[in-house]
Formats: structure tokens, C-alpha cells, sequence
């Protein structure tokens, strides 16, 4: 999965950044149940500019931007390129300086490539937020989907439950080199030392290719025919690996797989049995929340100073955390979303 | 015995006499349908959009399209000749890659830019020793240096980004030069399409560089050394890429591998578009210059209107047809009202 991957370098940031913060939550529930903010301006524009307009995950996200803009009394532009490149997000930045936007709401396809644009806009007057994939440019405040911690400790609690806390298991990871992937299997080991019995084998490469995910996959199965569980950390390899167990019954009955996917992939291996739970971020609400930030801080209701408070509509209220270099001020969406047979058919991202 | 035994005299004569006349008239006729393009393109921009009519548009115009109209030059002169080189996107990410590892190593950051113009040529020369001196086709050499030179670009800086160049630089992405709306790249390439205007139109490398197109045995049995021309236009492509590679990673303030993937398309496609003939022997400087104010005109009012950049490659690809059976239909034409010409007489 493309947009996992590229979460990558913020990612690490934060594991850096915030293993002293973490454990605070920055969502309160202090919701008055009505889904507007206050404060906020009516007819504001607000640019999205995902890292291509194709992907799948990234239109979800989108969607959930043009949710937040419309009860808020103002509209979305989508606008990107169809490669994940940088160079090609570039020319949504001018466009959106062009047309006076009052936000730009960026997935960086890099993290340095897109500042001297996004400085233009800044300097133009536009706020600039960043979800799913951070920028490291100064004056923007990221919207995090959820804290690099908390996903790789809760991925091991979710297989641990699963498999009774005892046995071999493996990780199923995307390429080598993806940071957020790899911090993310660095809290997994951390965690893994409250599971003494627990013992991780072997991690392996799908490189978010779903034959090269396969192949990996085999080779594990073949390579220890005791294994228990897999974790797959990313959308690619878990669905991979549920097809192919799906198809291998026998298999299936020993390995217990978990991991991060997406529930419209995964909804037919959860409900023919060979996936019991897997989880994810919700990408509509990261979306929303980041489009409720983008109008916050265009209307001057929320700053980028550490402790601002703003709402953001059905989510609630939400607090800006401090900065820790190299990532700027941020917010994070809060824990993910754990899916099993009772609630996996309720989404359709 | 071969240039003797064959109907050859005849075939010269009715062949030739066109043919001499063609490069010009044909371009002159191209680059004044390119100007009704561009004028309608203009009309189209300033309706469709409110946006374009305002001065940062020309910046951002020359900035979106200074590396590829740069790289397009001496694609123009290659193509001339009848060869292509598509490697050219690729050297710019590795010029790019050499120039931002040399750099993170400490390297002065003038020396890092003189490091990678050097493995510019080298690259070119690469490219120019294949088909020139093993007389392999340039098609395929050059798909092949377009992997191999992202490749070595994958394998010098692998997934990190290098950024930290000194501002007096990196503004040349931010900034225009002083006193006008020209991005310095877009600067550099005219000052660049200048030179290769004179170079093409006005001396004999340039009347040598038609003939190898037109006709490369005739032009070779005529003195000129193709195989040497051949060979050091592939270096100036090296040499000129890598320089597009320093001012891409200037502009983005950031060195990446991946830098300008696939950008070779659209260089190829403002070559054709402004009249280059793809079998060699036509075209003009005037025409890319054209070609390339047009596509970044159209893609600027497209991006200003929201168009989705599917539909925008749409068009660029339609354009690129458009510019390939233009002229090429023409010449069917023509050859096939000479044929009934011929008929009618007799």
C-alpha cells in the first residue's frame, strides 16, 4: 500500500518525537454533538492535493475533506497529478495561489521537494496542513492518523489475543526501506518482550507487491511449518496473504494472520473465517479532521501554537501537540480502528 | 558498382529537387500553424480560466516546463539526425543523485554540480559509442541507458532525499530573475535555443546535421563524418540533461532518485509538436521554442481550470499523435496526388 509506505518520514519523526508524549491521548470527547465549529469562516476554499488523484485510499481521505468543507460552508478543490511524484503536486500549489485559496491540505509525495512551493503559498497567505504523508517544511501542522506506537503495540496485543499469547509468528512487511513500516515493527519487538512466549522468526520483504508478497509468503510457510501468526503492516500484504490462506484452508487453520488493511478488501477473509481481526485508521475521518483543521487555522480560530484547541464537527474536539523536531506542531486522529465480523461491513473504504 | 547499376539517376533527380526544398518550407508552414495553436491556446487559457492572465502565471509556466524545453534542445538536434535518445529524464535523476550525495558528503556545492555535467557526458558518451561506434539502434540503447542511469541513480542515493542547499540557489525555485517573470531555467533555455538556432540554421554543422537526417549514406559519401556528429550530439544530451538534473534538484531544494520519472515523454512530445520530423532531416528551433510555451500554456490553464490530470495526459498524447500524422499525412498526400499527377498525362 502505496500511501503506508509513504507515511514514512514524519512517521519516524514522531517515534522519535513523541515516545515521551505518546501516551497522553490528544482527543477529548468534550463534543457538544453539534457538527459545526465555532469560529470558523463560511466560503472558505480549501485545496486538497493528494498524492495522485487515482488512489483509492487518498479519495476516501478526500471525500471526508469535502464532508468537513460542506457543513462548514465552504468547498473543496481536489487537484494533483497522476503520478506520485512531487514534481507533479507542484502545479496544484500554484493553482491554489492563483486562486486565493485560503488552505492547501497536502499528502507530500516528499518530504522536502514540495517546501520551497508550499513557502510560496505560506508566504501568500494560505494556511498549510498535511495528513497521511507529512512535509518537512516549517508552518504547517500535520495531521497524524494515528501514533506510531500505538499502532505497532496494538498490531501485537491484536495477534497475541488471537493465538493465546504463545508461539512463533512473523511479519509480513512492505519494502526494507519503508520507514513507517519499519518503526512501526520496532515498537512490534518492543512490545513483543511482554509476550515471553511469543517469539518473532523471521521478517520478509512483499515490497507492497502483491506476487512479490506472495512468493515471501510462500517461502515463510515452507520455512517454518510451525509458525502461528503473521503480521502484515501493511494493506498489500495482508490482503495478499488472506487470499492465499483463504485458498489454503489447511494452512489457515494454523496461522492466525492480523495486521493493517482495508476493510472493503478484507471484508470477504473476515467473513469466510480466515482473517478474526485486523485494523486500521478510519482515511474518511483523517480527511474530515484535517479539512476541519485546514478551516480552523484559515480563520484564525486554531494556531499552530502547542496546546490550541479546535473542533472538528463529529470528531469532536482535538489539541495541537508541541513540535519535535523534525516534526512541526501536529495532531493525531487517535487510536485505530480494530474490525472484526461485527462491524467490518459498517465501512466502505 | 552499387551506386552505378541502379536506376540511381533518375530516382536522384525526382527525389532530390523536393526534398532540398522540404526542411524549410515544411517548417516554416509547421511553426506558422504553431503560432495559430498557440494563439488559440491563448484565447482558450484567458476565457477558461481567470486565473491566467495574472503575472505569476508566466513564472510558474517557466518553472513547471524550464527542465524539459532545456532538455528538448539537443533532443531536437539528435532527432535531426534521425536517431532519438530517451534516456534523457533519467539523466537528469542521476545528475541529480551525483550532485546530492556529493553534496551530503561534503563536497562544495559548485564542485557537486561539475561532478555531475562530468558524469553528464560520460553517460552521453555511453550512449553515443553504442550506436555510433557498434551501430546499434538508438531506440533501443537508449530505453536501455534510460534504466541503467535510474538505476545507478536508485543506487546511489536509494529512498533518502538530500536537501540543504544554499539559498542562494534553491530561490531559483521560489523566485524569478529580478525584474521580470522569467524562471532562470526558462532563461537558461532560451538563452540555450538561441545557440542552437545558429548552430542549426547558419553553419555547416548544422547544414551537415540536416543531410545526415535527410539522407545519412548520402551525407557520409558527401564528407561528413556522421558516426563523430552522431556521437558528440549524445554527449551535448549527457552534458545538457545533467545541467536540467542540477537546476530540477535546485528547484526542489531536494535530491531524489526518482527525480523527473517519466518526464521523457514530454520531452519527446514538444520535440515532435514543434515540427521535428521523427525520421530526421526537419524541423526547427523556432517550432520546439513554440511547442514549449504551448504545452506549458495549456497545462497551466488545465490545472487552473481543475481539469484531472488524466484528462490533461489526454491531451498532451493527442497533441503528440496530432504532431506525428500531421505532417506525415501531408506527405502522403502529396505523394499520392503526384502519383495521379503523373497518371493523368499519360
Amino acid at each position: 500500500m502505496v500511501q503506508l509506505r509513504r507515511v514514512a518520514v514524519l512517521a519516524t519523526a514522531l517515534t522519535v518525537g513523541l515516545t515521551a508524549a505518546c501516551s497522553s491521548t490528544t482527543k477529548k470527547s468534550s463534543d457538544t454533538g453539534s457538527p459545526t465549529a465555532t469560529g470558523v469562516k463560511k466560503g472558505l476554499t480549501v485545496y486538497f492535493i493528494p498524492k495522485d488523484t487515482q488512489n483509492p485510499y487518498e479519495v476516501i481521505a478526500d471525500n471526508g475533506g469535502k464532508t468537513a468543507l460542506s457543513e462548514l460552508g465552504g468547498k473543496v478543490v481536489v487537484s494533483s497529478g497522476t503520478a506520485d511524484t512531487a514534481a507533479a503536486q507542484i502545479p496544484s500549489i500554484q493553482a491554489a495561489i492563483q486562486a486565493h485559496a485560503d488552505a492547501i491540505v497536502i499528502a507530500g509525495n516528499d518530504p522536502s521537494s514540495l517546501c520551497p512551493s508550499l513557502g510560496q503559498a505560506y508566504n501568500a497567505g494560505i494556511k498549510i496542513v498535511s495528513f497521511d504523508s507529512d512535509v518537512q517544511c516549517p508552518n504547517h501542522l500535520f495531521i497524524n492518523q494515528a501514533d506510531t506506537k500505538q499502532i505497532g503495540t496494538s498490531e501485537v496485543d491484536l495477534l497475541a489475543k488471537q493465538i493465546g499469547s504463545a508461539g512463533d509468528i512473523a511479519i509480513l512487511s512492505a519494502a526494507a526501506t519503508a520507514t513507517n513500516q519499519n518503526s512501526w515493527i520496532g515498537y512490534m519487538k518492543e512490545q513483543l518482550k511482554n509476550y515471553p512466549n511469543m517469539h518473532l522468526v523471521k521478517t520478509v520483504y512483499g515490497n507492497d507487491d502483491p506476487a512479490t508478497s506472495l512468493t515471501v509468503l510462500q517461502g515463510l510457510l515452507s520455512a517454518y511449518p510451525n509458525l502461528k501468526g503473521i503480521i502484515s503492516p501493511t494493506t498489500v500484504g495482508i490482503s495478499t496473504a488472506a487470499q492465499y490462506l483463504s485458498t489454503h484452508k489447511d494452512i489457515a487453520k494454523k496461522v492466525t494472520l492480523t495486521g493493517l488493511g482495508l476493510p472493503s478488501q478484507m471484508k470477504p477473509y473476515i467473513h469466510d473465517g480466515t482473517v478474526k481481526a485486523f485494523e486500521l485508521w478510519n482515511p474518511n475521518n483523517l480527511g474530515y479532521l484535517a479539512g476541519y483543521a485546514a478551516a480552523a487555522l484559515a480563520s484564525g480560530s486554531a494556531s499552530l501554537t502547542p496546546g490550541t484547541k479546535f473542533k472538528a464537527g463529529k470528531l469532536g474536539e482535538y489539541t495541537v501537540l508541541p513540535a519535535a523536531a523534525p516534526t512541526g506542531p501536529s495532531v493525531v486522529l487517535g487510536p485505530p480502528t480494530v474490525f472484526d465480523s461485527s462491524n467490518v461491513d459498517q465501512f466502505n473504504f | 558498382m552499387m551506386s552505378d547499376t541502379q536506376t540511381a539517376p533518375p530516382a536522384v533527380t525526382s527525389v532530390d529537387t523536393p526534398r532540398r526544398e522540404l526542411p524549410w518550407r515544411a517548417a516554416l508552414r509547421w511553426d506558422s500553424g504553431l503560432v495559430i495553436v498557440l494563439i488559440a491556446t491563448l484565447i482558450f487559457a484567458g476565457t477558461q480560466s481567470s486565473d491566467f492572465f495574472t503575472q505569476s502565471t508566466m513564472f510558474y509556466i517557466g518553472l513547471n516546463m524550464g527542465e524539459i524545453a532545456i532538455m528538448a534542445l539537443p533532443l531536437t538536434l539528435i532527432v535531426m539526425t534521425g536517431e532519438i535518445d530517451l534516456s534523457v529524464a533519467s539523466m537528469l535523476g542521476l545528475a541529480g543523485s551525483i550532485m546530492g550525495y556529493l553534496f551530503e558528503h561534503h563536497w562544495n556545492i559548485y564542485l557537486a554540480m561539475l561532478a555531475a555535467l562530468v558524469v553528464g557526458a560520460v553517460g552521453g558518451a555511453l550512449n553515443g559509442a553504442l550506436i555510433t561506434r557498434l551501430g546499434l539502434p538508438s531506440i533501443a540503447v537508449t530505453i536501455g541507458t534510460l534504466t541503467l542511469f535510474r538505476g545507478l541513480a536508485e543506487v546511489i542515493l536509494g529512498n533518502s532525499t538530500v536537501g540543504g542547499y544554499p539559498l542562494s540557489l534553491t530561490k531559483i525555485g521560489v523566485t524569478p530573475i529580478q525584474g521580470t517573470q522569467l524562471s532562470y531555467s526558462i532563461a537558461i533555455f532560451l538563452g540555450l535555443a538561441v545557440v542552437c538556432a545558429i548552430v542549426l540554421h547558419a553553419t555547416p554543422l548544422g547544414r551537415a546535421i540536416f543531410a545526415i537526417g535527410l539522407q545519412s549514406e548520402a551525407a557520409h559519401f558527401a564528407g561528413i563524418r556522421v558516426g563523430r556528429i552522431k556521437f558528440w550530439l549524445y554527449v551535448l544530451s549527457g552534458v545538457v540533461c545533467a545541467l536540467a538534473g542540477i537546476l530540477f534538484t535546485l528547484k526542489n531544494a531536494s535530491a531524489r532518485f526518482d527525480a523527473g520519472t517519466g518526464l521523457e515523454l514530454n520531452v519527446v512530445a514538444i520535440v515532435l509538436l514543434g515540427g521535428v520530423s521523427i525520421f530526421g532531416g526537419r524541423g526547427s528551433i523556432v517550432g520546439v521554442v513554440l511547442s514549449v510555451i504551448i504545452v506549458g500554456c495549456l497545462q497551466q490553464a488545465l490545472t487552473q481550470m481543475h481539469v484531472d490530470p488524466q484528462v490533461q495526459n489526454i491531451v498532451l498524447g493527442g497533441l503528440l499523435l496530432v504532431s506525428v500524422i500531421v505532417p506525415n499525412g501531408g506527405e502522403a498526400i502529396r505523394r499520392i496526388r503526384a502519383r495521379t499527377r503523373r497518371r493523368v498525362p499519360a
